[in-house]
Formats: structure tokens, sequence, C-alpha cells
């Protein structure tokens, strides 16, 4: 009871503009034992970071204090100067201040980030873990570490793993780029001149896209990130487009065709044939994507004449229109992506002539709208299931955006040259 | 034309006469005396020589020259001709929003291909779809393909062997103008064609 009303006072309500019927649970990824916090969904506890100490702590704090606030689930409270992170926690104080839990950190001599997470009601720690920073410090290596302690951080406090430690892979003049989840390590892929289309391997390790050689042949690439290695996956046509992987990584879906195109499955890493999934009738379909327990596939069709989602078995049988309700412009749906909790398929509809993005709830067909401002489409969802990334030219440029869709909060993460077709990668783990 | 054909003729005619000269039939020489030895006439005759080896020079140069600038001629006249067999076959057709049917007025562009097709057994033509920059990339790089498989549909119903024909699609990745407009959009939803054998000496139909 006490701690129930604690966690009231220290909550802030989300701004919320999509209605709660379609709203997705926030605890069905909860595994293991949660101790002393209850979060309710829409309901954000608040979270006060003790300055970080050690070398880099300041780095530290400022990036856990932007994954905690971009994770959009817990209110971060700034320190409070004569905060201190050794010694004694006040923990009244920090009840005072709002404060559902107290995040406190430092960078050990070692060069190991220890991060304990207190539960202020209960006056005890939570949690303690101990990441490796990899040298050299605040590079690409080093933040990622970090990004798994915030991510553990939101997981202790609210039951959902955060997001954080993840990038994503879009398309940038013409080649491949990667940038990590809050903005920072932009890139492009050396050797993907002519990338398009890029998605995740489940284990974060490899990427797939479309190469658009200057002949206008297109080929899937499979590219191991590590060691730059790739390996070429064509269906024996010019035309081999929109590759995804299957959840368990064995499995390969993209489009190829001659005249229309179809879905081909093909062992990623393997030379085994690719084999034919839907009908050869002259139809396009593309934009393949899996549900989470690897046994569908949603994709992009013309087979009624014009552009619409559908979803299949994973061999290819019992199409199903998805997207049968009257909603948007007729003529146009395309580009679905498969939510990680599985309730949910993201597609982009044409609304006056323009893409906005959608979603569609799967237990009753439900639709919500989730852009309006500008021109929105390719939605990628986070592994979270709650936030997406999407390309769109609301700044004039297309640029990637992350959108969390429970609260409608919007952020730009690409700047500087036109961005498009992102890809939100799976939860990034450290090297073993 | 006319010039290199007036060369002909006239060299033709000087061939005849020197011809006609050798055959004539020639009076049986008087018996003589032995004739008293003449002093050589070795001044005149080489003058003489000289002469004739300089009209022979120049005659031959001008006809070198006709055949030079005969052959400059019709050379000029093929590569004229096969500007304009490559004109026509790089002549770009149009699509409507978001289909791929071959629409009316793309037609006599593709049966004036279909002609030089017919007169060039060699050539061989890549045919790249592309679309506008509405709807979406993945599809638009399906439907692409969907615009040149019915180019070549279209010029193997009449007659041409598909073999000569490679398809790709380039999507809307290689917009032809820039713009956000009905204007730019119809002039990016089209088909090209890129000639990748048999692209020397082309004729155009007779």
């Amino acid at each position: 009871m006490n701690l129930a009303r604690t966690l009231a006072l220290a909550s802030v309500a989300a701004l919320c503009c999509i209605p709660s019927a379609a709203r997705p649970q926030d605890t069905t990824a909860t595994k293991g034992v949660r101790i002393g916090l209850t979060y309710a969904p829409g309901t954000r506890p608040g979270v006060l970071l003790l300055p970080v100490t050690g070398p880099g702590g300041d780095s530290v704090y400022a990036i856990l204090g932007r994954d905690l606030d971009y994770g959009d689930r817990v209110s971060v409270i700034p320190a409070d100067p004569g905060a201190t992170s050794t010694g004694a926690l006040n923990y009244p104080a920090y009840a005072a201040a709002g404060a559902a839990a107290v995040v406190q950190a430092s960078v050990t001599p070692s060069g190991s980030l220890h991060i304990a997470v207190h539960d202020v009601a209960g006056a005890r720690v939570m949690n303690a873990w101990d990441f490796p920073l990899a040298a050299p410090a605040l590079g690409p290596d080093w933040r990622m570490a970090v990004h798994r302690g915030s991510d553990e951080v939101e997981r202790a406090i609210t039951g959902v793993r955060g997001v954080a430690a993840t990038r994503a892979a879009f398309v940038r003049d013409g080649s491949i780029w990667l940038i990590d989840s809050d903005g920072y390590g932009g890139h492009a892929v050396p050797g993907t001149a002519g990338g398009l289309s890029p998605a995740w391997h489940p284990s974060g390790r490899y990427i797939a896209y479309d190469e658009l050689a200057a002949t206008g042949h297109q080929t899937i690439v499979v590219r191991d990130l590590t060691s730059g290695t790739t390996h070429r996956i064509s269906a024996g046509y010019t035309l081999n487009l929109s590759p995804a992987f299957s959840p368990d990584g064995n499995t390969l879906v993209f489009a190829a065709g001659d005249d229309g195109s179809d879905l081909f499955s093909a062992a990623p890493f393997g030379n085994s044939a690719p084999v034919r999934l839907t009908p050869a009738r002259g139809f396009s379909n593309a934009s393949p994507s899996f549900s989470p327990d690897g046994k569908q596939i949603a994709f992009t069709s013309n087979r009624l004449g014009h552009a619409e989602v559908y979803i299949m078995d994973a061999d290819g049988t019992n199409p199903d229109l998805l997207t049968t309700t009257a909603f948007g412009d007729q003529m146009y749906r395309s580009d679905p992506d498969w939510s990680p909790d599985g309730r949910r398929v993201a597609f982009q509809s044409q609304v006056g002539g323009v893409f906005q993005i959608m979603a569609i709830n799967l237990s009753d067909r439900s639709v919500q709208s989730l852009t309006s401002e500008g021109r929105n489409d390719e939605p990628s969802w986070a592994p979270d299931g709650r936030h997406l990334l999407f390309t769109s030219t609301r700044t004039g440029m297309k640029q990637i955006w992350v959108l969390d869709t429970e609260s409608g909060r919007t952020r730009q993460l690409t700047h500087n040259g036109a961005a498009r077709m992102g890809a939100w990668s799976p939860h990034l783990e450290a090297a073993r | 034309m006319l010039n290199s054909r007036s060369s002909i003729v006239v060299a033709a005619l000087a061939m005849l006469a020197v011809t006609a000269c050798k055959k004539k039939p020639e009076p049986a020489p008087a018996p003589a005396p032995a004739p008293a030895p003449e002093p050589p006439k070795v001044n005149q005759d080489s003058i003489d020589a000289a002469r004739r080896a300089a009209e022979e020079a120049a005659r031959k140069a001008a006809a070198d020259e006709a055949a030079r600038r005969a052959a400059a001629a019709e050379a000029a006249r093929l590569e004229a001709e096969a500007a304009s067999a490559r004109a026509t076959i790089a002549q770009m057709v149009y699509f409507d929003f978001n289909k791929d049917d071959i629409r009316d007025d793309a037609k006599p562009t593709l049966d004036a291909k279909v002609g030089i097709l017919n007169a060039n057994s060699a050539l061989r033509l890549r045919i790249a779809g592309h679309t506008d920059d509405r709807g979406s990339d993945e599809y638009n790089l399906a439907l692409g393909q969907r615009r040149a498989a019915a180019v070549q549909r279209y010029l193997v119903s009449h007659g041409v062997d598909a073999s000569r024909f490679e398809t790709v699609s380039f999507g809307k990745e290689r917009p032809a103008v820039q713009g956000e407009d009905e204007a730019a959009w119809a002039k990016n939803r089209r088909a090209e064609f890129e000639i990748i054998a048999g692209g020397e000496k082309l004729r155009m139909p007779h």
C-alpha cells in the first residue's frame, strides 16, 4: 500500500494519443523475479540518477540519463547537486523528490561500470551489476556497454528491458549506415554501395540487404558486420529485394522475379536453391516480415490489383488479406513490420496520397494511426514492441525518426543527409 | 552519293578506252631492210615517261580521292543511320501512376524499336523500369520490374525473340527529373532502353 502510494506520487501520466483499448500492455515481457516495484502501464516511476563517480563518470551519467529518458518508461529526476553516490542513501529525501528508484553508478578502477538500483520505498538495493567497459572510453563498444546498463536498469524498474543497446541500419547516399539508438556513432558500412532495405539477423552480427548494381541487377547480400565477409544470394533473376531473417536466424526470405515477384526462402549462409513461397502468378509480392514465433510472414502484395498487406504461413500456405478494413485511401498499403511481441503489424497506408504509419492489432484487427505530420513510411519495431522507427519528411529532408507508440512522443534519430529504410536491430549482446 | 557514282562512271569509261586501244588489230608490218641504228632519244623518252608517270599519278590520286570521298560519304551515311537507330532505341516510354500497362502513346515508340530489332539481328537490349517518387521504396522496385516486363512482352508479341532482352528495375532510385509534382512524376514513370550487345553499325529498317 505504501509502495503503491509512493509509485502513484512518483508517476507521471504518459501523454496518450492512442485509444487505451488498442494499447499494448507493457508487462508482457516480464520474466523472472521483480522485487519491490510494480509498474502500471501509462505511468512512469520517478528514477533519480545519482552523479556517477570514476573516470568518464560524467559521460556515463549523461548516457544513462538520456537512455532512460528515451526509453519513455520512467521519469528521470536529475540528481540534487548535493546528492552523494557514496555512503548511506537518504531514502526519505529521495521519496520526497518523487523517486521510486535511485540509480547509483560508478566506474571502477578496473574499468567496469558498476550499477546499483535502489528501491526507495523498501530502502534497499534491488539489483546490482557490473558491465565491463571496453577501451577506449567513449568508443562504440564502451558506449554500447553503458547502454546495456541502461537497459538492465529499465528492466529492473519497469519489468521491460530497455532498447538502448541497439542500433539502426538505414540507407544514406546509396550505402548502408549504422547508428546507435541514441543517435551517436553514425557511419557508413564499408563495401555496401548500392545497398537498400537493410534487415538484421537476430544475433545482431549480420545484416542482409539488397545490392542494386549500376546495371539494375539486384542481389541479396548477407554481411558479417564483424569480419566484413559477405555471402550473396539470388533466386536466379535480375530482381532480388527486401530480405528478412526468420526469428531463429536460420531462414532468409526475400522477393525475386522477372515480371511479378514472389517470396523465396533460402538458407542465409548456405548455397541451396531458394524455394518459392508464393505462387508464380505475375503479381508483385515483397517486403516480408516474420511473426516472432517464426510461423507466419506478413508481406505486401498486389494480387487484388493494388498493394495491400497479407499474412501467410511461413511455408507460403493460407494467405490472408490483413488490411481489409477501410482506412486511408483505397489502393495502397505496404511495408509491414511485425512487432516483436507478436501483437501488432505496423505498415504504411496512403492518406490523401501521402503515406502515414499505422498499426493493426492482430487480436481484433483494430487500426491505430500513428503519424500525421509530413510523409511517414517504412516502420520498423524496436525489440520492446513499443517504439518504432520510421522515415519522415516532417523537417523537409527524409530522416529516421523514433516514435513511442504509447505516448506519441517522437525524436529525430538521424541528421545531416537524407536517410531512409531504417531497420531497428535486436538487442546487441556483449561479445563473449 | 551522286558524286561517288559519277566518279565511278568516269573511271569505268577510262578503263574501257584503254582496253579498246589494246584490242585494235594492227596492220601487218611491211618487210624492211635492216634499219640503221638510230641514235637513242634518251632525253625525249625520259621526258615522255616522266610526263606519263605524272599524268598516271594524277589520275590515280584523283581516283583515290574520289574513292576516299565516296567511302567517307558512305561512312557518314551509315553513322547517321546508326545514330538514328540508336535514338529510336533510346526513346523512353511512360506509364500511369502505379500501373504497368503499355499506354497507347507508347505503342508507336515500341513499334519503331521492333523495326530496328528486326533490321539488326545481333542487337540486344536492357529494359529498365522506373517509378515516380510516390509509393513504397520496396514495392516500387517490384513495380519497375513489372513495367520492364510489360515492355518486353509487347516487343515479344510483335515478333522479337525474348532472348534479346534483359529486364531490370531501378524503382524510384534513379529519377530522370527531380520534383514533387505531376510533371516530374510523369517523366519518372518510365522504361529506359540500353544497348547491351550488337550496337555497332546499326541499320534502320528498309
